[in-house]
């Protein structure tokens, strides 16, 4: 693969990353939100193909491999089963701020992330290090999700955001962990998802609901 | 000195052509999309030929003027129709030859832009209704929020070229076209697309078909126009669609556009423009039919979000510069 390729197809993958992550910011629909989550993981996926196929690496292959299986098929599947038990309630209705807020706070966080990875920025000049920011950002648009979200899946999905953008900063500096550690993080992931669907499918047959901000008192 | 009368003439011959072919052409557009529409929701539609029909009707026709209106309700429609005729003659469609005293810089071709849209509101606020001035203050709501988009947009297709002139761009991607599929370019031209959209009035910011409704922008405008005026107002809006969408499809699809005059690089220009145009319309009626409007307080969010993806485009032309 020549050097001009692997550039423009790296600076794809990672822009597809952040037009994901912006879109999951700008969407309200949950449904809207977990496809967004596969195409995210499918461009992770393609972003360590990449990288593989530049470093000649079998070994990020197979994890590329394992990413698209996980957060392209497994994860979005597992969020697909938690929201379809409950039509009612697909949409995050009452997020703390508005949308426009949001999306104009989706910029500032983009900024704070150039700002914040310029002394990573400063240790090379490649095409790899240059898309820093990018895993950057979408680690911040998910602190974001996160904190202003009020549905429990749409947390979930925060969450898994903020960990997409943790693995592409990783694959990105790092170029790729061992296989077997990134096997390690990617059950943990599994697990955490899988525990939080099991709990917030208890909460809704408990309280009939997901809003966890009604759930501000204790009762027996 | 030769030379400079040289690209004079050419940049001359460009300009008028793409005034005609677009003046011929924008009628067919708003046709082409209408019958496209109808046949998508299983009617039969007037036909591609429907607006211009249309329009020798009203052109045939006296204005009637609501009483108390003023001198600007004749006045607006002209100068409409004269800024959307030289958005028409400026932007780079045909050919990228340019006046080297005139050059299609993009903040010419955005004020010029707005310059239309203040007419067209004016038109509306005149006679002095009540539907006229909601129309007007909606217009004017969605041009001040679709401005720094289209600005930022362009900005950031302009970074990598390092000229803000539209023909400059679009030569810099016949040069290079991978350029196309850079991140930066698909990001803008997504933002572009949705600002464009907002800005002629189309799905999902503006239904166009409606003429009765408490929502309606365009409509509530041209309202109390007739004839003649009714005319120009509808020529001066189909001009701005477009040379809009020739210009969102040109970025996109550069190829056809003539760097330097012939006859044969002419007519493959004209004929690869007529396609564009007609995929693009197609593509924008299709779109459209699986869409509602959008409530007005909406349509921020909206204009926010393809502000972000053009602010995306910008940051991520700094990404590309520096990698």
């Amino acid at each position: 693969m020549s050097e001009t390729t692997y550039t423009q197809l790296l600076q794809l993958s990672a822009g597809l990353l952040l037009l994901c992550a912006v879109l999951i910011v700008w969407r309200r629909s949950l449904g809207a939100h977990i496809r967004l989550l596969a195409v995210q993981g499918w461009a992770l996926a393609g972003l360590v193909a990449v990288l593989g196929l530049h470093e000649h690496s079998a070994e990020l292959l197979w994890v590329s491999v394992l990413v698209a299986t996980l957060k392209g098929v497994v994860l979005p599947a597992v969020l697909a089963r938690a929201t379809a038990s409950d039509r009612t309630r697909a949409r995050e209705e009452t997020p703390l701020i508005n949308t426009t807020a949001a999306l104009l706070a989706v910029s500032f966080l983009t900024m704070l992330a150039y700002l914040v990875s310029r002394p990573v920025l400063a240790l090379g000049s490649t095409a790899a290090v240059a898309a820093v920011p990018v895993g950057m950002a979408m680690a911040l648009f998910g602190f974001l999700v996160l904190s202003t979200r009020r549905h429990a899946v749409s947390q979930l999905i925060g969450f898994l955001l903020l960990d997409n953008g943790i693995a592409t900063v990783a694959f990105l500096t790092a170029g790729g962990v061992p296989l077997v550690v990134e096997l390690g993080v990617s059950l943990d992931v599994l697990l955490v998802v899988l525990i939080l669907r099991v709990l917030t499918s208890r909460i809704r047959t408990e309280y009939g609901d997901a809003d966890l901000d009604d759930m501000t008192e204790l009762r027996d | 000195m030769n030379g400079s009368v040289g690209v004079n003439v050419s940049a001359a011959t460009f300009a008028t052509s793409q005034v005609l072919v677009l003046v011929v052409l924008s009628p067919l557009l708003i046709g082409l999309m209408r019958t496209v529409r109808a046949r998508l929701e299983g009617r039969v539609g007037g036909g591609v030929l429907q607006p211009w029909r249309d329009l020798r009707k009203l052109l045939l026709k006296e204005p009637l003027q609501a009483q108390g209106r003023s001198w600007w309700a004749m006045a607006g429609p002209v100068l409409l129709v004269s800024s959307s005729l030289a958005l028409c003659a400026l932007t780079p469609l045909l050919g990228t030859v340019t006046f080297p005293s005139l050059p299609d810089d993009l903040f010419v071709v955005v004020s010029i832009l707005l310059l239309g849209s203040v007419a067209l509101a004016l038109v509306g606020l005149d006679a002095g209704t009540a539907f006229g001035g909601m129309g007007s203050s909606r217009h004017m709501m969605i041009s001040a929020l679709v401005e720094p988009t289209v600005l930022l947009s362009v900005y950031a297709l302009s970074i990598p070229v390092g000229s803000s002139v539209l023909s400059r761009i679009v030569e810099a991607r016949l040069d290079d076209p991978a350029s196309v599929l850079s991140p930066v370019s698909l990001l803008a031209l997504l933002a572009l697309t949705i600002a464009v959209v907002a800005e002629t009035g189309r799905l999902p910011v503006d239904n166009p078909a409606t003429h009765l409704e408490l929502t309606m922008v365009h409509e509530a405008m041209v309202l109390e126009s007739s004839g003649r005026d009714l005319a120009w107002l509808e020529v001066g809006s189909w001009l701005r669609l477009g040379v809009l969408l020739g210009l969102v499809s040109t970025l996109l699809v550069p190829w056809g556009v003539a760097t330097d005059l012939t006859a044969a690089g002419m007519l493959v220009a004209v004929l690869a423009l007529v396609a564009k145009l007609a995929v693009a319309a197609t593509a924008l009626a299709t779109v459209e039919v699986a869409l509602a409007k959008v409530r007005l307080f909406r349509v921020p969010e909206l204009m926010a979000g393809s502000f972000v993806l053009a602010f995306l485009a910008v940051t991520a032309s700094y990404l590309v510069v520096q990698g």
